[in-house]
């Protein structure tokens, strides 16, 4: 019925149908609303705040996320191919780690394993307990082995789901077990992976409030702090509910590009 | 010029006896049809010439070659020296009946990758070489595309120029043609014979008894893990000498 050049008309009238203007227009008439109705002079006192705080939060994504993800190789990996000493273990990591609550590690890493550190003279003493003092560390540890648990669990999968005959080729082909690791095995495992590790990224994101538990200032606590100090109770939370949203757009985006890369049929230009 | 020789190949899986000392010398140029029943062990005695299973007994040569073996603890055999193995496989090209192309690399980069990353070839004269066979194969234009996009005959043909592009001593073939719909398997023999014919050295398991007939020149039956008749092929398929041949033959008619 439809030639090709009506396809510009019919994509221009699809994006004016009902399905993607009302979300638009709540959101313009809110936005609306909220600029005009709302009080946003606080934030001319809290910017700093809220950027340090933004700024922890950012850091805490990528390098947890990061972190937790070069720990959840090797802990899926093990699972999947020994030795037993150190699958056992692995898996003990992640059925723990998942099994309970991320507030409760984060309490017994800062409250108790940071309570525990001053009694040791040697502890205190060293060059690191400036460091081991301050709150921060015990978040960043805590939410890298959350990620790497989890993680751990999606390798564990993604490992074992690359059919047995690539890898057979990879041997027949001569490579070591290293080089078809470096080669066949990760690289496939990490594709397969990738859907997953998206939606895992976004809810660590999500997760990141909880180290205002332990003092840490992250982009929650500052709202937390705007709140109780100017008794305003939306305005900062509907800021940071934005801000968070913005991010888990960013990470959704740059795990399409990562995840993209291997589809691309024209990667190897070159030739 | 012996190319590969396998001698009284032994392997059991658990209890399970599949080859009972299974022989086969290819010399150059030889191409080697082994036929029998399903289960008759075909695959399994050659992935224990690049030994992809542990061989449990027995004695293989590439081209003058011997692997050498210890025991690997599990009642089998495994090669003592894994950077001699793998100088020998990377030699010994196999095609599998399931393709089993890298699938996150493009045509192109699966045929360079032994040649880059195992024999050390210059990436450049590699993707040179790589371009030349799979022009050859009748796939230069899908040289940038997945292995998922490509239909099964076109993937075992890329297979195929992966296996070209170890410049292999001798090719394992195990059913290259048996994944395929019936209307894509022409093609993939097309290629096969043409290998036969300018002399490459090929051991192939295959089901497609005229083929077999028209292409190798020698022809292994296996049953019950033993080599139960051998010879040319005009002598095997023309004039069985063991009665279970005649059958296992009757049943393509
Ligand atoms: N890894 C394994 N573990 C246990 N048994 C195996 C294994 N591989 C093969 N076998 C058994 O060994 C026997 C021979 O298998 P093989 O695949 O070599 O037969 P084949 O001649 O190639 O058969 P087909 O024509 O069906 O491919 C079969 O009984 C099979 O079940
Ligand atoms: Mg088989």
């Amino acid at each position: 019925m439809s030639s090709p050049l009506e396809a510009p008309a019919r994509a221009r009238r699809r994006w004016l149908d009902a399905g993607t203007l009302t979300p638009v227009i709540a959101a313009l008439l809110f936005g609306a609303y909220a600029a005009l109705q709302m009080r946003w002079d606080w934030l001319g006192n809290y910017y700093p705040l809220l950027l340090r705080g933004l700024g922890m939060t950012v850091l805490l994504v990528i390098v947890t996320s990061s972190l937790g993800m070069l720990l959840a190789i090797p802990i899926g990996l093990v699972q999947v191919v020994g030795p037993k000493w150190l699958a056992l273990p692995a898996r003990a990591f992640c059925t723990v780690i998942r099994g309970t609550p991320l507030l409760l590690q984060l309490w017994l890493l800062y409250y108790g394993l940071g309570s525990l550190f001053p009694q040791f003279p040697w502890i205190r003493d060293s060059a690191l307990w400036p460091i081991l003092r301050q709150a921060w560390p015990y978040a960043f540890v805590g939410l890298t082995l959350s990620y790497a648990a989890y993680e751990g669990e999606v390798f564990r999968g993604a490992f074992k789901g690359v059919p047995k005959g690539q890898l057979d080729a990879a041997r027949a082909y001569g490579m070591s077990g290293l080089l078809t690791f470096r080669r066949i095995w990760l690289p496939q495992a990490f594709k397969r992976a990738m859907p997953t590790l998206a939606g895992e990224t976004i809810l660590q994101l999500k997760a990141t409030p909880l180290v205002a538990t332990i003092t840490v200032i992250d982009v929650y606590s500052v709202a937390a702090q705007v709140r109780q100090q100017t008794y305003l109770t939306y305005e900062p939370l509907l800021l940071i509910s934005a801000i968070y949203i913005l991010m888990a757009v960013a990470i959704t985006k740059v795990f399409a590009r990562l995840s993209g890369q291997g589809q691309d049929n024209t990667a190897f230009r070159k030739s | 010029m012996e190319m590969l020789h396998a001698d009284g190949i032994r392997k059991t899986f658990g209890n399970l006896e599949v080859l009972r000392g299974v022989s086969l010398t290819a010399n150059k140029g030889d191409v080697i049809s082994l036929i029998g029943g399903s289960g008759s062990g075909k695959s399994t005695f050659l992935r224990c010439l690049n030994c992809l299973e542990h061989p449990t007994g027995g004695e293989i040569r590439v081209d003058g070659d011997a692997i050498a073996f210890r025991p690997d603890g599990h009642g089998n055999m495994e090669p003592a020296s894994k950077t001699q193995m793998r100088r020998i496989r990377a030699r010994l090209a196999m095609v599998f009946q399931s393709f089993n192309l890298w699938s996150h690399m493009t045509l192109l980069e699966n045929v360079i990758e032994a040649p880059v990353h195992v024999l050390g070839v210059d990436r450049k004269q590699a993707v040179d070489e790589g371009l030349r066979l799979l022009q050859r194969v009748g796939l230069y234009d899908k040289r940038n595309t997945y292995p998922a996009f490509l239909s099964g005959g076109q993937q075992q043909r890329g297979a195929i120029a992966r296996a070209l592009a170890v410049q292999p001593l001798a090719m394992l073939f195990d059913e290259p043609t048996s994944a395929l719909d019936p209307e894509l398997v022409g093609e993939v023999l097309k290629v096969i014979r043409e290998l036969a014919e300018e002399g490459r050295t090929m051991i192939l398991v295959t089901h497609e008894m005229s083929f077999a007939r028209d292409v190798s020149n020698q022809v292994l039956f296996l049953h019950g893990g033993l080599v139960e008749d051998a010879g040319p092929p005009a002598e095997v398929f023309g004039n069985p000498k063991s009665e279970r041949l005649a059958r296992f033959l009757g049943s393509f008619h």
